[in-house]
């Protein structure tokens, strides 16, 4: 069966900035308004310094820094910086912890809106859960993680990590994943009510006229039509998840390597170890850290604004096409 | 009559069946919220019972108290819980208050400078600043404080002077007050940016409007037409940041100086560039104790005051929200 795509009715006119004649100047404002407004350009200016220099700064410490050889070799000891490897396992770990976290987030997030927007009986139940959504996003990602240790360390969940003599070690990049998805849900769960939200009553309805039951027109025509929006929650939950520490520090265990679990089939054998992401290897590795290499620091940190940089791009990406296309939301 | 329709969504995916599984996720969802809260705060309880009121206030060094906890297992005598966190709470609030009141007028006029004043270009230019500087990660953040403000803080603005007034008591070498509270600030201020804005958008452009007919200069009808009317979206975006700053760990516990020491505003400007610790910092300073009983009790003591205090901005920050909405604010 095709898949119904909705088209969306094509972009309004962009109201825009309009000539509106003379546009009043300030010169006739008074003195204290004038200041204002020279305030209002100076913290402007001053962000865009801030955003220049972040970029800049890292960029230049990170391409004097960064050697192709540090993305393709692990850490190790060593007394020099030369002797003390890369961070290819932090690097793998981002990304192992970032597949994780959305695997669980974006299925989660999605449903949990579908029910809020097309289902939210019984009324309390709904109004909860969207306080639960917004305590989530409100809750310090420390305490989520110190609750981590709590439920993972439980028998029930040894298969989730190591565990000798019965002690449950409650570390593992199945621990952290799980509790990084609790980051981005919110992310998710605005981004695709508000989606969904913006889908007009009588798209729905054409669909149901034609016998559709409401399961099959969220799965064939909803979804698919705020799919920018799912994107969108996607990839901000993806760069809130890569960028947190405090939950890794805390649940993949305070190593800088990968620690797979012995008589493991393969790829559970590494999921269900701990290991390291590159906000870690950073933490580490800054002057405050225990591993103090500044200079691999920096190259981490480049690798990881990188990330975020691509990230962003991404959303803008995103919107921009939606808006061409067009979609009620937009 | 159902079968001509259900060759997918058949009994399988039947309304009833989606919305019970619908449901009983969003239900899992709010009992894991129930739990966090209800296993943060059993968790606490040894040390809360063990201290009382006492928990909140100083007295003692804290590094001697945290040192004897740990002990205490060791020696396995009897497990000793004292612990006075005043210093930490006051760093806490200090940090925090310092960071979002100079967030908060910053990003008011960003906010107002991006919707109103801003030349179409420059506005262009600050949404994307505004969004990367909201997406970068607390430990990039923290690692260009550590090697690039806190230096600058200890070699220039500190003086000989004030070092040696204080030798005796804390030594000033750039971890600081003013170094946390300048990079918490460029973290929680986009996050304001973007809320305020959304708000100020969706005022009713008639009100404004009305407001210029009567001959108000546009700066004036902003600020009073606009800026007030958004106030739910400036109480909602100061409570997020509030919560980011107040769960903020890693960042804070690379460049707010690792003493728990309280600075006091009474010995003049000298308090700004003195150490100290906040509580979510020491959570993450202290994580490789989280196996030793008392210690896992204190730790979580910590994070159960961190759960209540975002929970009660959260309260605060509904109810002002609310008795605002009275008047048919957006």
């Amino acid at each position: 069966m095709e898949a119904a795509t909705v088209k969306a009715p094509p972009p309004p006119p962009k109201p825009g900035k309009q000539p509106t004649g003379a546009v009043e100047g300030s010169a006739t404002w008074r003195l204290t308004d004038r200041i204002g407004l020279a305030i209002c350009w100076g913290l402007g200016l001053l962000f865009c310094a801030i955003a220049i220099a972040v970029i800049v700064y890292l960029f230049i410490q990170g391409i004097t820094y960064l050697k192709v050889s540090m993305l393709t070799t692990p850490a190790s000891a060593g007394f020099e910086q030369s002797e003390t490897g890369g961070f290819s396992d932090a690097l793998i770990g981002t990304l192992m912890v970032a597949f994780l976290g959305i695997l669980i987030a974006l299925p989660a997030g999605i449903a949990i809106s579908v029910w809020l927007v097309e289902y939210g009986r019984p009324a309390a139940l709904a109004r909860i859960t969207e306080s639960t959504i917004e305590a989530i996003a409100g809750i310090p990602s420390i305490v989520l993680a110190l609750f981590g240790t709590v439920i993972f360390s439980s028998t029930a969940l040894a298969f989730l990590s190591r565990s000798t003599e019965g002690v449950v070690f409650g570390r593992s990049f199945f621990a952290a994943g799980a509790m990084l998805s609790l980051v981005a849900l919110p992310l998710i769960v605005a981004s695709v009510r508000e989606g969904l939200n913006s889908i007009p009553r009588h798209v729905r309805e054409a669909s149901y006229a034609v016998g559709k039951t409401k399961a099959a027109t969220t799965r064939r025509i909803l979804l698919p039509t705020c799919r920018p929006q799912v994107a969108t929650g996607a990839v901000l939950g993806l760069g809130r998840i890569i960028g947190d520490t405090a939950i890794i520090v805390v649940l993949l265990g305070a190593t800088q390597n990968f620690g797979p679990v012995e008589g493991a089939p393969f790829p559970l054998n590494y999921l269900r170890g701990v290991g390291t992401t590159l906000t870690n290897f950073v933490y580490e590795a800054s002057p405050t850290g225990n591993l103090n290499q500044p200079q691999k620091a920096y190259a981490a940190a480049f690798v990881l604004l990188v990330m975020v940089l691509i990230l962003n791009a991404i959303v803008d990406v995103i919107h921009r096409r939606a808006r061409r296309v067009g979609t009620w939301s937009s | 009559m159902e079968e001509q329709y259900t060759e997918e969504y058949g009994p399988k995916w039947s309304d009833q069946r989606v919305e019970r599984m619908l449901g009983a996720l969003v239900i899992f969802v709010v009992g894991l919220l129930l739990a966090l809260i209800v296993v943060v705060f059993i968790r606490a309880w040894p040390s809360f019972s063990h201290n009382g009121l006492a928990w909140f206030t100083g007295g003692g060094s804290v590094e001697d108290q945290l040192n004897a906890i740990a002990l205490s297992t060791e020696t396995g005598a009897h497990y000793v819980y004292t612990f006075h966190a005043w210093p930490m709470i006051w760093s806490t609030i200090l940090i925090t208050g310092g960071s979002v009141l100079i967030a908060l007028f910053s990003a008011l006029f960003v906010a107002v400078f991006i919707v109103e004043f801003a030349p179409e270009w420059m506005a262009n230019v600050l949404q994307p600043v505004v969004r990367f500087l909201a997406s970068v990660p607390s430990v990039i953040y923290g690692l260009i404080g550590v090697v690039v403000l806190v230096p600058f803080i200890g070699n220039h603005l500190v003086t000989e002077d004030q070092k040696a007034s204080v030798a005796g008591v804390i030594s000033l070498t750039g971890y600081s007050l003013l170094a946390a509270v300048t990079v918490l600030t460029v973290m929680i201020a986009p996050l304001m940016v973007s809320i305020f804005s959304d708000g100020l958008r969706s005022v009713k452009p008639g009100w404004l409007e009305g407001s210029l007919a009567l001959g108000v200069n546009r700066w004036r009808t902003v600020w009073k037409i606009g800026v007030r009317s958004a106030r739910p979206a400036i109480v909602a975006g100061t409570v997020l940041a509030t919560a980011r700053a107040i769960g903020e760990a890693v960042m804070l516990a690379m460049i707010s100086g690792s003493v728990a020491f309280a600075p006091n505003p009474a010995d003049g400007l000298i308090f700004i560039y003195e150490p100290s610790r906040p509580l979510a910092p020491t959570i993450v300073k202290n994580i490789d104790q989280l196996s030793s009983p008392p210690f896992n009790a204190t730790l979580f003591s910590i994070a159960a005051v961190l759960l209540f205090s975002a929970a009660m901005f959260s309260l605060a920050g509904y109810i002002a929200r609310r008795s605002m909405r009275k008047y048919g604010m957006p």
